[in-house]
């Protein structure tokens, strides 16, 4: 089963109407994730990387929202030509996901059995107490201890880390082929995010689910992820193995984003940033969207939109100087 | 119990709070909460035992009056034809001190407190039969429409603005001479009717109003990515949260919808006799106001009574199911 396809994205594009004008969250993207592997989605914020995926499970709210666009073929199926009942049944059962704050994630007013009984009853057909025992299974399995009496409280009485373990549980019940974790640990301190994410990692490798890992988080990437997709202005800016992306940036926005990573080594000096804001994506300039805050900047970028150039067989970058600068990490690398 | 020697003292407070926790497993704790914010405040408890006490006598006070007196609340004595058959309260056909009438009777020699006893089972019947249906319509109604939102939302909402903006007392008063009906128990049937067709409006707007911030909350997205259906979402997931100002605008409702009821049936539109409600007892108190005061002041204290209670127990209910409310 390894080594086979089981999502593609082709041509993306979701775009929101506001009275601002047309917002071009997502424009035109296009990945591949294989059974088993993790795929990272790194970009600031805005930068589209949450619209993606939850134009992959069609929940954009429609209106404003809308997938103007694109194919996202899941185990050969087309998910944007699905009528809403089978995507509603994909929901949950081939596709979870995990969102970014666990303390509102889940319902204040509902105990956390009834929340994690609701996903087995619905997809697997399992009778209150089937639901019940698989419920208590579940929880043990993400680590919670003493899961038959906590199985009863509420969510409030659950810490940050906790609700995340629930969350979780509650997206791995029905065993889903690809697992989205939108930013699982960016509300959690570091500590409990090692955990969470050292259970993802474990429970993935125990269920070979795929993931696709939406984080701000350049060091998650690094020890998570097969694959690497930067996002920027709803598009793709780099696309590459993990360890190629990291070894060999082959774009200034993510050379940008590497530099940007504090080096706990460095003796002191002020901590790298990218100049400037994310640009407004309801208004942008023809050329290259990061052409105000690039340090090589050129007369063609704030002329003429990049090409998406390949660098090698896996790797992709979004810049007219694409082979400059991969040369550039490359050569940087040599002693 | 006794914590291990090896314990430092951080693990010792988390082992501290751990049992803590273990207190509230059983859950619950926020309505636990709420009920023991309620009870701190004594007007909501006066409220509430006046309420409990009144409801419980008037269900079941006119059978326990049959059973020891021997009348019901429409008995018209027969045997003992006077001039005057209305006594004050405490006082037998002939003056003297008696227990049968504590409340006196009226002008045809019925019982007064059976009377205000049945006549609030109908008042608190009315009010509680409108709020199940502000409660079932309104509830419905402005989840569904808060949830689905846009153009349906819109269309469902302007529905309820023009039925806002219709003078629903005059509205409830056409329909129920147009269809006046020759039975009191037709009549009765017609007046719940109509008090239940607009009583679900102020609730659907609340609920709408509620349903609307909270379906942008993570957890209604977590849902719909769990593959749960738009009617289960609704019910199971949304309703529930907008429980706490549902019951205080419900319980607020109550008082609102018996008031109207007495105004109806004071004006002679609502309960006929025999059959009584407190408005129409207090309609037939004020035409002998002068000579039998007790006729309007017992049916009047006990209706302002009960009305005050519900008020004060739902504003005790405010405050204590939202206690960021609070003022004081």
């Amino acid at each position: 089963m390894l080594n086979s396809k089981l999502l593609e994205v082709r041509g993306l594009r979701t775009y929101f109407q506001t009275d601002d004008g047309l917002v071009k969250a997502v424009d035109g993207i296009s990945f591949e994730l294989q059974r088993g592997e993790t795929l990272g989605i790194v970009g600031e914020s805005g930068s589209g990387k949450s619209v993606t995926n939850l134009s992959i499970i069609r929940l954009i709210q429609e209106p404003p929202g809308r997938i103007v666009a694109g194919e996202v073929i899941f185990k050969g199926q087309d998910i944007l030509l699905l009528p809403p009942e089978a995507v509603r049944k994909i929901r949950g059962r081939r596709i979870a996901m995990i969102f970014q704050d666990p303390m509102t994630s889940l319902n204040p007013f509902m105990k956390i059995s009834k929340q994690l009984m609701e996903m087995t009853e619905l997809h697997l057909g399992h009778t209150k107490a089937q639901a019940y025992e698989h419920a208590i299974r579940m929880l043990e399995t993400v680590g919670i201890p003493d899961a038959r009496a906590r199985a009863n409280s509420y969510p409030h009485e659950f810490s940050g880390g906790m609700r995340q373990r629930v969350m979780i549980a509650m997206a791995l019940s029905c065993e889903p082929e690809l697992l989205i974790a939108d930013e699982p640990t960016t509300a959690l301190d570091v500590t409990i995010q090692a955990q969470i994410l050292e259970l993802i990692k474990k429970l993935k490798q125990k269920t070979e689910t795929s993931v696709i890992l939406i984080t701000h988080d350049l060091g998650v990437v690094a020890g998570m992820t097969d694959h690497v997709i930067v996002m920027y202005a709803g598009k793709i800016f780099e696309q590459a193995r993990t360890k190629e992306l990291f070894a060999s940036p082959g774009n200034p926005y993510t050379k940008g984003l590497l530099r940007s990573v504090p080096d706990p080594t460095a003796e002191q000096g002020k901590l790298y940033q990218i100049p400037g804001l994310p640009p407004d994506v309801a208004h942008l300039k023809p050329g290259c969207p990061f052409a105000d805050r690039c340090e090589r900047v050129a007369e063609i970028c704030r002329r003429e939109f990049p090409p998406f150039v390949q660098l090698t067989s896996d790797h992709h970058s979004l810049c007219h100087f694409a082979n400059e600068v991969y040369a550039e990490s490359v050569n940087a690398k040599r002693p | 119990m006794e914590p291990e020697i090896k314990i430092g003292p951080e693990e010792a407070v988390a082992e501290d709070m751990h049992a803590d926790a273990g207190e509230f497993v059983q859950g619950t704790s926020l309505w636990r909460d709420a009920w023991r914010r309620l009870l701190k405040n004594k007007l909501a408890v006066f409220g509430l035992i006046v309420v409990i006490v009144i409801t419980a006598a008037s269900i079941v006070g006119p059978s326990v009056i049959k059973r020891v007196f021997g009348f019901t609340p429409d008995y018209i004595p027969t045997n003992n034809i006077q001039l005057v058959r209305s006594f004050p309260p405490f006082k037998g056909p002939n003056g003297e001190f008696s227990w049968q009438h504590p409340m006196g009777t009226d002008n045809a020699g019925r019982d007064q407190l059976a009377r205000v006893l049945q006549g609030g089972q109908i008042s608190l019947f009315v009010g509680i039969i409108a709020t199940l249906v502000s409660l079932i319509i309104g509830v419905s109604y402005g989840a569904i429409a808060g949830y689905v939102g846009g153009r349906v939302d819109n269309l469902m909402m302007r529905l309820v603005d023009v039925l806002y903006s219709l003078p629903y007392v005059i509205v409830v008063i056409v329909l129920l001479s147009m269809f006046r009906s020759q039975t009191p128990r037709g009549q009765l049937t017609l007046l719940f009717v109509a008090l239940g067709s607009v009583s679900w409006l102020t609730m659907a707007r609340i609920v709408r109003g509620q349903v609307l911030s909270l379906k942008n909350q993570e957890f209604v997205l977590a849902a719909r990515a769990t593959g749960v259906s738009a009617p289960r979402i609704i019910f199971r997931h949304l309703v529930p949260n907008t429980l706490g100002p549902v019951i205080v605008y419900a319980t607020l409702t109550i008082p609102q919808v018996m008031l109207t009821e007495a105004f109806l049936s004071f004006l002679g539109l609502g309960v006929q006799a025999p059959l009584a409600s407190w408005g129409s007892l207090a309609a037939d108190g004020v035409q002998n106001i002068a000579i039998f005061p007790w006729q309007l002041i017992f049916p009047g204290v006990t209706m302002a009574l009960t009305l005050f209670s519900l008020n004060f127990l739902g504003d005790g209910l405010r405050d204590a199911l939202d206690p960021q409310m609070r003022t004081t």
